[in-house]
């Protein structure tokens, strides 16, 4: 095994990390303060949008990094790309998870149920499912370069087929408690100003934080191959 | 084309010669009917007899198709490499499981209805999606268990790898199923669901055909 050149990050600096903690902070601060309109059923819980659904877009953001970066491998076999396809899928599935979390607490307080049988639960789960599969196929190959070029195959495969499900289905479901398919009125259209006001801040802020997270991840898997190839050839 | 054709009657000699393989397939499939039927006794519902339709003809999708890659083994893989290309490889293959798996669901299709009888579907939408359905199954489990048996012949991976890739497809299978008991459907209702099922499984055969070739060279 070569060793990986420490090549930068691709986005450097220190100005995007602050921007994306003040981001998250006001969001967090803001969304608890802020006026929020009084709707039926959903009441205050309403604020969970600044967070539960900036979850789902990190986790996209980072399934999408993903897909590039397994692209990427396959173009030209460099290991690089792979540490970061594979730290974006596992970036991603901590993002779906809390997305999870967090979605299954609001639908608790408003569904009065923590798992309900809607499309949009359907697909998150399904896409959870064909990210740990990744996780699975990973440990199940030692060779590195075997690892990086089979899971990137597998990764391209399960991402189309899940823009398919998540772009379909859900169209031709009759109904979804989720707001803006089916027959439900759809609140994201019908976002008062100030929500939105904190909302797209909160995504921006929270797709800042993701990235962040897989630098740091790259970066910490980078130091303890480094760390590895030392010792082994000591 | 020349190669395809003669890979898919190199796999077709193959199959007739080892009986086992297809014979253990039919018994499961008979065996899980079986079991149906003393466990529900003849009259289930509508909605009942569709599930447990399809997941009977998922799993034994899932078992006829992962041995696809799985029974070659590494020595006479490199002996393919070096006479046919991998487009021509993973085409075979697929075509070769499609006819397969539409053989093996028709089967499955009369082996049900003779034990559990047949609601009123209407034929024609749910042939067509039943057809489509099992092309695509086969083409899915295809590519997956071609992913999977560069692992060192995991067959258990291929089933983990596979259901979240099968999964939009066996729901909108489903959903066809259970839209063609209804009598009245919009055509454009139809369409729309057939059309959805037609692009999932070119959209699965294409990603194939691209892949493929990264998976096959060492």
């Amino acid at each position: 095994m070569e060793r990986l050149d420490r090549k930068k990050i691709p986005v450097k600096g220190l100005w995007w990390k602050l921007t994306g903690i003040a981001l998250v902070l006001y969001s967090v601060i803001a969304g608890l303060l802020i006026d929020v309109p009084e709707l039926p059923v959903i009441h205050q819980t309403i604020r969970n949008l600044f967070y539960h659904v900036c979850m789902w877009f990190g986790m996209f953001v980072m399934y999408g990094t993903a897909l590039v970066y397994s692209i990427k491998y396959l173009a030209n076999y460099k290991l690089d790309d792979d540490l970061y396809a594979s730290g974006a899928v596992y970036t991603g599935l901590f993002f779906g998870t809390l997305g999870l979390l967090t979605g299954m607490l609001w639908a608790k307080f408003t569904w009065g149920d923590f798992w309900t049988n809607d499309p949009q639960l359907n697909g998150a789960a399904v896409s959870m499912m064909a990210y740990l599969a990744y996780a699975v196929l990973r440990s199940s190959i030692d060779e590195v370069s075997m690892r990086a070029r089979i899971s990137a195959v597998y990764n391209i495969f399960a991402f189309m087929l899940l823009v398919i499900f998540l772009g379909v289905l859900p169209r031709l479901a009759d109904s979804s408690l989720h707001p803006g398919k089916g027959g439900n009125s759809s609140t994201m259209e019908g976002l008062d100003m100030t929500m939105r006001m904190v909302f797209w801040p909160a995504v921006i802020g929270w797709i800042l934080i993701a990235v962040w997270l897989l630098t740091l991840h790259v970066r910490y898997r980078k130091l303890k191959q480094n760390i590895q190839l030392n010792q082994t050839q000591l | 084309m020349r190669e395809i054709t003669a890979l898919i009657h190199k796999d077709l000699m193959l199959e007739l010669r080892q009986k086992y393989a297809i014979n253990g397939i039919l018994l499961y499939v008979f065996s899980t009917i079986f079991v149906v039927q003393l466990s529900f006794g003849r009259v289930i519902d509508d909605t009942t007899w569709i599930a447990l339709f399809w997941v009977i003809l998922l799993f034994a999708a899932f078992n006829a198709v992962s041995k696809s890659f799985v029974q070659e083994s590494s020595a006479r893989r490199l002996y393919y490499f070096t006479l046919a290309s991998p487009v021509s490889v993973i085409a075979s293959k697929m075509i070769y499981n499609a006819l397969l798996m539409v053989f093996l669901g028709g089967l499955s299709l009369g082996i049900y209805s003779l034990f559990m009888g047949m609601p009123a579907l209407g034929m024609s939408l749910f042939l067509p999606a039943f057809i489509l359905g099992c092309i695509g199954l086969a083409t899915a489990i295809t590519m997956v268990s071609a992913i999977a048996s560069r692992t060192g012949n995991n067959t258990a991976l291929t089933a983990i790898l596979g259901f979240p890739v099968v999964l939009p497809l066996l729901l909108l299978l489903i959903k066809a199923s259970q839209l063609s008991l209804s009598r009245s459907v919009a055509d454009i209702e139809m369409l729309k669901l057939l059309l959805s099922i037609t692009l999932i499984d070119a959209v699965v055969a294409i990603l194939a055909i691209v892949l493929f070739p990264y998976l096959w060279r060492d």
